[in-house]
């Protein structure tokens, strides 16, 4: 049993009917109670989709439990046949009905329909949505595809024998998009039109998009991209084993990876790998390169981020913010733990810790600790780095209303660089401003504790805290950005070497945690006291960097036995960290 | 406990003709005696859990700990459209499957739980554990587990339990369920007998009211100062803003009820020796003067000072309402079955605004409670087809809707975009439960909010018709490029 206030991922029927809604002509039948329908409103409010994802709910009630609830599926399943006719029908239980054993998909292949119907058995106390999305994908295309396999043995001709025998370009199937998807909708148009600049055709994009027979064709391309792992890897493991066709892994979610994923591409299809990458270098140029080498992204150096999300887009999220903006990856995490492994790698590389959890106090907490400059998460980290008083940008599911932009915003390719350009760096402090913050933190109007003064309407209001479980007299915002400069030095030049985090910040963070009630103050009842002067001093810091050098100077004096903060303790510390 | 639940026939549409009420008041012909449609099929309602996303606000100082799925969880941060960004004051205790296999005792997992979530909250003075659809199908007895945790953390927190499962509850019933487990933890009325029983026959006389169900803050406020204008009094309100300061009941306690949702929480009260006072729900100018009138009458205020205590009120909720019926008289609506509030709403919409009902669907129809309603909602329109329908097919429904193509269809979040896009106008239904909607001076914001939709699609009819969104937009036009030389070797 665990204590949820948030979830990362919904239950695993919620993964499939993301699958079925963004299909064509499939229809599922799930046998749940009253009151499982809220999971319609996630694809018609979140997402405005304008019809009604295509599911039909047995709705069972108390009264009918001593009843017939077979008799229900049976029925629920014949309607839906009788009134939306799909191509294959899914049947499965939620959460509920799983318990009372009903055996929804072995009643409904009883009925004898004239199309297929795929059981899905998705264990919904052991498994989430993202499995049950991958899973359903799986089983359906099985289902579609496997009657069209070679028998096994069969040599598929090589690729590029395939395509220049056929006279034609080239082809691939885009796999993993789902209804409900962070950008799925943008990532499969830009990645398209990006592959057709390289003489790529891409034949099915599945399961959004597709239809049951386009899913019994899927074997026909000569290659399949796995566009999100977390829902199209199964699939193409085993197209690649049923059908032999070669799989193209690379994420395209940055300028490296996009490059990456071209010369993948164009060596598994056997085409000229530079002419590729000159093509999309001269014809689909992304601004990100220039836009960050430009003097004024300067500021920009060593921006502390913490990163959250599904794997797939956390580790691609990493690789952006070190590489493409030399931001400095302070936390690295993901809440499916089906893909920890891929994120444990990237946080070594960076020599971070990884955060595996699916536990977002964990995460708030964890966050907390990093006191980060800019949060990249889901929809959960948006409220955590709303509460801290942090800014975020949404890079991953589970996202809101407002992801679903109504421009073309994709993340991957030469124009979802761009977006991430823009949208990771609009919420940071500009450069001078900065700098003109840190000198004249005085000035009346240019007030210091007020966000980025291009952002009047998104800075992050004054930090609030809804448990009384801050240490004393700790602001909020405070104690969450331990970040690493004293005024005139902030934003200037190289910044330092980095260390690890020393235990007294450690301590520090833990008194502040919010899984320690009461303990906060106790604790810093221990911590080294200000001085009146010295707290002074503090105020004239921008309160973006205020946090770190309260953290780091207490953190001094402790090591020390300093019991008593004073103005020279500050300098002394700001001495000993430097820019850190 | 769902009246519904009562009539467990075949799951096809079926009309049943009405029972004839055993008291006809007045002369006017009201929508009583229609046949109801039953129907039996795919529900699209919530199920009692929503109701935490009110009470959690309501009761300040109370915890909602759902013993559930994830899918409880994923509904809670779901339905209400949006997450609140401080920490709510709900959460979940999810099942899993080691709890299932009895590889652990989920008794002493659920003490862990909330051991730490008492220690994260100490503020917390009642906990609510709620079941759910998984907690009732395991026969998890939250009521034990209540009592015991009780022993170990009251007086400073309070354990109760109650149900908010789908399979028992619709949507709003959620706050019948949560207030029907308050009830024996009210204090008695003081003035009251010592004794709880309640002698029938001998009539006791009105001691306090107690209006039952939540209402804004701002709302209670409002018809506080109305009472005591009539010399109403002692007025308490059910649930309290503080969950640990329950008000008294007992025999000299009147109930008015604020919502039609509270059914069960009337019947534990009437065992206490409360008395329900009939009146209509207070939407509306002649709602809430209908509803206030109930308690002059049981207090033997003379109507001439009812009148006078609610003139200013009456006239500004007259008032404001003159604007709205521009836009929304001769409109045809249509419900979908969502919180119980059809009925009123209904009647208010067409006896205040001139709005024609062409379907009102109800989760389920109390008679006894809505019998006022049902008087009010008279029978001019009968011919145009009128339905009343009970319980739901929404595929069945749906049909009905797009058949009669109404000006405007009140429904629930997962139909309002497809609805939309067929061009119909909808009104979320939700709204109506998380708006203050009650009493004199809501009148105007309630017909407000089924005015905007009509407003918004009139201002909007220059632009296209919204496409229907493809399943995916077309790809850039890109010129075709021809095929690269394979690569050498």
């Amino acid at each position: 049993m665990q204590l949820t206030i948030w979830t990362y991922e919904g239950p695993p029927h919620v993964g499939a009917m993301r699958v079925a809604t963004g299909m064509k002509d499939v229809h599922y039948v799930l046998h749940a109670p009253q009151g499982d329908t809220y999971a319609d409103l996630l694809f018609t409010m979140i997402e405005r989709r304008d019809h009604r994802p295509p599911v039909t709910y047995t709705t069972f009630q108390a009264q009918d439990l001593g009843g017939d609830t077979a008799g229900m599926v049976k029925q629920s399943v014949r309607d839906a046949y009788e009134r939306f006719r799909p191509q294959a029908l899914l049947v499965g239980a939620s959460c509920t009905a799983e318990l009372i054993q009903d055996d929804p998909g072995g009643l409904a292949e009883t009925l004898n329909l004239p199309v297929p119907v795929v059981p899905l058995e998705l264990p919904s106390y052991q498994r989430k949505e993202n499995w049950g999305a991958s899973e359903t994908f799986y089983q359906l295309l099985r289902a579609m595809a496997l009657p069209h396999a070679p028998p096994p043995g069969t040599e598929r001709l090589p690729v590029v024998e395939r395509w220049q025998t056929e006279g034609r370009r080239p082809s691939c199937n885009l796999l993993g998009p789902t209804a409900l998807g962070f950008r799925h909708r943008d990532d499969v148009i830009e990645v398209t039109r990006l592959l057709d600049a390289i003489g790529v055709d891409v034949s099915v994009v599945a399961p959004m998009t597709s239809s049951p027979a386009d899913l019994a064709r899927l074997g026909d391309a000569d290659v399949n991209v796995v566009l999100y792992p977390e829902v199209g890897g199964q699939a193409a493991t085993w197209l690649e084993r049923t059908f032999r066709q070669p799989v193209v892994r690379t994420v395209p979610i940055g300028v490296g990876a996009t490059r990456d994923f071209v010369r993948e591409m164009a060596e598994v299809t056997g085409l000229d790998v530079d002419e590729a990458l000159r093509i999309v270098e001269t014809r689909l140029p992304s601004r990100m390169p220039w836009w960050s080498r430009s003097v004024d992204s300067t500021y920009l150096t060593d921006k502390r981020v913490f990163i959250f999300g599904d794997a797939t887009h956390a580790v691609a999220a990493a690789r952006v913010a070190s590489e493409e903006l030399g931001f400095q990856v302070v936390g690295l995490g993901c809440y499916n733990r089906e893909f920890a492994r891929e994120v444990r790698t990237a946080a070594k590389a960076l020599g971070i810790e990884p955060l595996i959890t699916d536990d977002y106090l964990e995460v708030e907490d964890a966050i907390r600790e990093a006191a980060p400059e800019l949060v990249l998460g889901t929809q959960m980290e948006r409220h955590i780095a709303k509460r801290l008083g942090l800014f975020c940008t949404v890079i991953s599911a589970p996202v809101h209303v407002q992801d679903f932009p109504a421009r073309y915003s994709p993340q991957m390719g030469p124009e979802g660089a761009n977006v991430i350009f823009d949208s990771w760096v609009h919420p940071l402090m500009m450069g001078l401003e900065e700098h003109l913050l840190g000198m004249f933190q005085d000035d009346f109007e240019f007030a210091n504790d007020r966000g980025p003064s291009h952002l009047h309407a998104e800075a992050p209001a004054a930090p609030v805290l809804s448990m009384a479980t801050e240490p004393e007299g700790a602001n909020a915002g405070e104690g969450a950005l331990r970040a690493a400069a004293v005024p005139a030095a902030a934003g200037a030049g190289p910044h330092a070497s980095n260390q690890a985090p020393d235990p007294a910040g450690a301590q520090a963070a833990a008194a502040s945690s919010a899984e320690a009630p009461g303990v906060g103050t106790a604790a810093s009842a221990g911590a080294p006291s200000w001085t009146a002067d010295a707290e002074q001093e503090l105020k004239k810091i921008p309160f973006f960097v205020r946090g770190k050098v309260r953290r780091n100077t207490e953190s001094f004096a402790a090591e020390r036995g300093i019991p008593t903060i004073t103005v020279d303790t500050m300098y002394d510390a700001k001495a000993h960290f430097g820019n850190r | 406990m769902n009246p519904s639940t009562l009539d467990a026939g075949d799951r096809r549409a079926e009309t049943v003709p009405a029972p004839t009420p055993s008291v006809s008041t007045g002369e006017s012909r009201g929508c009583r005696d229609l046949p109801v449609l039953k129907e039996r099929g795919q529900r699209e309602v919530f199920c009692g859990l929503t109701g935490i996303i009110w009470l959690h606000r309501k009761m300040q100082d109370a915890f909602f700990l759902i013993v559930g799925s994830r899918t409880c969880a994923h509904l809670m941060q779901s339905a209400a459209g949006v997450m609140i960004f401080a920490e709510p004051r709900f959460g979940t205790a999810i099942i899993d499957e080691r709890d299932l296999a009895g590889m652990a005792d989920v008794h002493q997992e659920l003490d862990k739980v909330v051991t730490r979530l008492l220690d994260r909250r100490p503020d917390i003075r009642t906990l609510f554990l709620v079941g759910s659809c998984p907690s009732e199908v395991i026969k998890l007895d939250l009521s034990r587990a209540a009592e015991r945790l009780n022993g170990i953390h009251a007086p400073d927190c309070r354990v109760l339990a109650y149900s908010g499962s789908g399979i028992e509850t619709t949507f709003t019933q959620g706050e019948d369920t949560c207030l029907q487990a308050l009830v024996p933890k009210m204090p008695e009325a003081p003035d009251s007998p010592g004794t709880a029983v309640a002698t029938p026959g001998a009539p006791v006389a009105p001691a306090s009211l107690l209006v039952v169900g939540t209402m804004a803050d701002v709302v209670e406020d409002q018809m506080r100062r109305i009472f005591d204008a009539l010399g109403i009094g002692p007025v308490h309100f059910f649930p309290p803003r503080r969950s640990a300061e329950l008000p008294p009941v007992g025999p000299g306690t009147r109930l008015l009820l604020a919502q039609p949702w509270i059914n069960e929480t009337i019947h534990a009260l009437e065992k206490r020796g409360a008395e329900r006072l009939h009146a209509p729900f207070p939407l509306g100018v002649e709602g809430t003067l209908a509803w206030f009138r109930a308690a002059a009458e049981a207090w033997g205020v003379d109507e001439a000072r009812l009148m006078e205590a609610t003139a200013s009120g009456r006239e500004r909720g007259a008032r404001s309402l003159e604007r709205h019926r521009e836009v929304l008289a001769g409109k045809r609506i249509f419900f979908f079955p969502d919180s119980q509030l059809e009925l009123p709403l209904a009647r208010f919409l067409h006896r205040e605004l001139g709005m024609v009902p062409v379907e009102v669907g109800m989760p389920y129809l109390h008679r006894a409670h809505m019998e006022q309603e049902m008087e009010l909602l008279d029978g001019d329109f009968l011919d145009e087809g009128f339905v009343l329908s009970e319980g739901q097919d929404v595929d069945l429904q749906l049909d009905r809707c797009r058949a009669v193509r109404p000006d405007l269809t009140v429904c629930g979040l997962g139909l309002a975009n497809p609805l939309e896009a067929m061009g119909l106008t909808t009104k979320w239904a939700i709204e109506l439960v998380f708006t203050p909607i009650q009493g004199f001076d809501q009148a105007g914001d309630l017909a407000e909010l089924f005015a905007r939709p009509l407003r918004r699609h009139a201002a909007l009819r220059s632009m296209p018709a919204m496409p229907v969104m493809p399943a995916m937009p077309a790809v850039p036009a890109m010129p075709a490029v021809p095929a690269m030389p394979p690569k050498e070797g």
